[in-house]
């Protein structure tokens, strides 16, 4: 069997997740306003970032204990409502600190 | 309220070309120590700019898997970016044209989805284009600093930078849920969910895409039906 080309492997993946966002957003001109659907959309993004957030986030760094403290800063920060880059920034940096000290002990 | 600033829009998506500038790093090693070429690598993420879908890609490319496969898990794993398009459409401003449109679905990713959702009322395109600029710059970039350097860096940086987007999530999510009740259950509920399908058995082997767009549309939907958002936030939604 022939070997597939990258050009075509890239094509294939760009296009399905090109195709998928663009044709509702083309297509879907006319504002809703049925209210299911309405709340539907309003609480869809927050349940999203909330699913890829937990239980993800204890496995992106190097163990659970620092990822477990730089998630512990992030709900904190955010809760005073802190901006993006601040949260984002300050849980990396605890987490970096938190691996720093687990390697003297 | 409109928001249609191109500078707002270029402030607002700078906490997400650092968040990207690391994940798209990330990926950038992994693509790289999976066999992809350095210019392979950059051309996915700016092709794709979706960070899920691109790992899912790139050991069905390595391990030369067929077109459907990969066809497939793109389908699956990003399809919560239709119900994401689907959301930003009742968002955009009259000034938005057809044009505007497909060139903004191709960087609607979910951190600049969220935060053109969390913006109050219509978004405009000034607004989007700035918002969408830097971070896709920080995630070519971040790629192809990733594939061309990322053994250099100490792993302690590379594990730190790791929780960057996790972080940016959380700061998205969570002043919206202290001030209402529902938003922060309907939280609760998503999480319930997203745990039940990591760690019982026979749920764990679920494919992820499935798994988000499963546990997101069940939770938004049972607060959608008991707690429906008011007919006057949906106005000034509209206005």
């Amino acid at each position: 069997m022939r070997e597939i080309p990258f050009w075509l492997y890239l094509l294939v993946c760009a296009g399905v997740t090109y195709l998928i966002r663009m044709l509702p957003l083309v297509l879907m001109k006319k504002k809703i306003k049925n209210r299911f659907l309405l709340s539907f959309l309003y609480y869809m993004p927050y349940a999203v970032l909330s699913v890829m957030t937990i239980p993800a986030i204890f496995s992106s760094t190097a163990n659970m204990v620092s990822a477990a403290i730089g998630f512990v800063v992030a709900v904190i920060l955010a809760y005073f409502e802190k901006s993006l880059v601040q949260v984002a920034a300050l849980s990396c940096v605890a987490v970096f600190i938190a691996e720093y000290v687990m390697k003297l002990l | 309220m409109k928001n249609n600033s191109f500078l707002k829009g270029i402030t607002d998506g700078l906490p997400i070309c650092l968040g990207y500038l690391s994940v798209s790093f990330a990926f950038g090693i992994f693509a790289t120590e999976s066999g992809m070429t350095l210019l392979q690598t950059l051309l996915i993420s700016m092709t794709n700019v979706t960070s899920a879908g691109q790992l899912a890609a790139v050991p069905i490319m390595a391990a030369g898997g067929s077109l459907a496969e990969l066809a497939l898990a793109q389908l699956v794993i990003n399809l919560r970016y239709a119900l994401m398009s689907v959301s930003l459409s009742q968002k955009l401003d009259k000034n938005v044209s057809l044009f505007d449109r497909f060139v903004i679905a191709f960087v609607n990713t979910d951190e600049v989805f969220a935060v053109a959702a969390g913006k109050e009322g219509a978004v405009g395109k000034r607004f989007l284009y700035g918002l969408i600029l830097t971070p896709y710059l920080g995630w070519s970039l971040g790629t192809l600093i990733g594939a061309g350097a990322g053994q250099i860096l100490p792993t302690a940086v590379t594990s730190a930078l790791g929780i960057a987007i996790y972080g940016m999530f959380i700061a998205i999510v969570i002043p919206p849920a202290k001030k209402s009740r529902a938003t922060a259950l309907c939280v609760l509920a998503a999480i319930a969910l997203s745990c039940a399908f990591s760690y019982i058995p026979g749920l764990n082997q679920i494919p992820g895409g499935f798994t988000v767009i499963i546990c997101a549309v069940l939770a938004s939907a049972l607060f959608a039906a008991l707690s429906p958002i008011s007919i006057a936030e949906e106005d000034e939604n509209n206005a």
